[in-house]
């Protein structure tokens, strides 16, 4: 299939189904990257740092890097539509015919089982970015990487700390990994 | 005129929306009730705060959902258009630019080390990410099962996200028809 076609619908798919917003998306680029060759685990991590830095939402900004990824600037262009198709459509339905969708008891019900599978989902999606960013392909620990997020991830519980932005830790990331030639 | 200017205004409002926040959907809040609300009463607060919760309750992004729904409210389906347009140009071309200036450089050993620093912080967010979302969405057993029961059949198999995520959402719909019947049962 045409790679431009094939984006716009595997993100069309990620749009209609990822509930949740930015994060829920991720699951979905990780099925990608084990049935299309667009990108690998490496990058999506490369990735999610990327969109967590810069400004927009992230999961706009995922889109828009996978698609360059897949086929370059236009990839972006043709993923990021996809993304958002569904949404606008939903949304219109759903602002134009069902004024109080958000409180009609199934679609609640529906969303009690929803978000906590989410979670789980999105958990297990953690887990494989932690396997492929802190151990080599072979599953030899990467020290120095692993000693970084076993010292930012205590930081960020700190109440002074939580509102800094995700960027000031990646430059003291990117610093460190400079300095120790991890 | 005056519909091509309310356009124009949607569009150039999301943009600025979209490239000054950081941190997705739920960091927009702020910025919206200041740009929408007080400074051009596009919508009013309570109208900003549903549009969050149909925003949440529906797939997608949820800046983008909010940005079509405001922009549907404000002109019609043109305006929900011009919204989302304009919410999307400063990823395209923001993420673009970096890519490319990325791509040239990836093979540099500055980069690399670079990169395996950020890649050990993206770990520790993203268990964050889990933490806080966790602390919000399981609130009782049943959440915390279904919660593990995903997590371990997405570790050990590849089925799809998406029947997962339909598979809970029929789950959640027949444990509220069963409760219901149980009451009703009763009275």
């Amino acid at each position: 299939m045409n790679v431009a076609l094939d984006l716009f619908l595997s993100f069309f798919k990620i749009g209609l189904f990822a509930v949740g917003g930015g994060p829920a998306t991720l699951p979905y680029l990780m099925d990608l990257t084990r049935t299309r060759p667009w990108y690998t685990m490496e990058e999506l991590a490369n990735m999610v740092a990327i969109s967590e830095s810069t400004p927009g939402p992230i999961g706009l900004n995922m889109a828009t890097y996978a698609g360059y990824q897949a086929m370059g600037p236009l990839g972006g262009f043709f993923a990021t539509m996809g993304l958002v198709f569904p949404s606008v459509i939903i949304i219109i339905i759903v602002a134009k015919f069902l004024a109080n969708f958000s409180k009609n008891p199934y679609v609640q019900a529906a969303f009690s089982g929803i978000r906590p599978a989410v979670t789980g989902l999105i958990a297990a999606s953690v887990l494989s970015i932690i396997k492929v960013s802190l151990f080599t392909t072979d599953f030899k620990p990467i020290w120095g990487a692993i000693a970084v997020a076993a010292i930012v991830f205590p930081l960020l519980q700190v109440k002074k700390l939580k509102k800094l932005h995700p960027v000031v830790w990646f430059i003291a990331g990117a610093a460190i990994g400079v300095i120790f030639k991890l | 005129m005056k519909r091509f200017k309310i356009l124009w205004q949607l569009y150039w409002a999301f943009l600025r929306i979209g490239g000054l926040t950081f941190g997705g959907g739920l960091a927009m809040l702020p910025m919206l009730k200041y740009e929408l609300v007080e400074k051009k009463g596009w919508i009013t607060e309570e109208e900003l705060i549903d549009c969050y919760a149909i925003g949440q309750c529906t797939p997608g992004i949820i800046a983008i959902n909010t940005a079509t729904f405001v922009g549907y409210k404000s002109a019609g389906i043109l305006g929900g258009i011009f919204s989302t347009l304009g919410m999307v140009t400063p990823s395209l071309v923001i993420i673009t630019a970096i890519a490319t200036c990325l791509e040239k450089f990836m093979y540099n050993e500055w980069l690399q080390h670079a990169l395996a620093g950020i890649r050990g912080v993206v770990c520790a967010l993203m268990v964050n990410t889990v933490y806080s979302l966790g602390k919000k969405s399981l609130k009782n057993l049943f959440g915390w099962i279904l919660c593990l029961a995903v997590f371990a059949v997405c570790v050990m198999t590849n089925i799809p996200t998406v029947v997962m995520v339909i598979v809970s959402a029929v789950i959640g719909i027949l444990i509220h028809v069963f409760r219901t019947k149980k009451e009703a049962n009763k009275a």
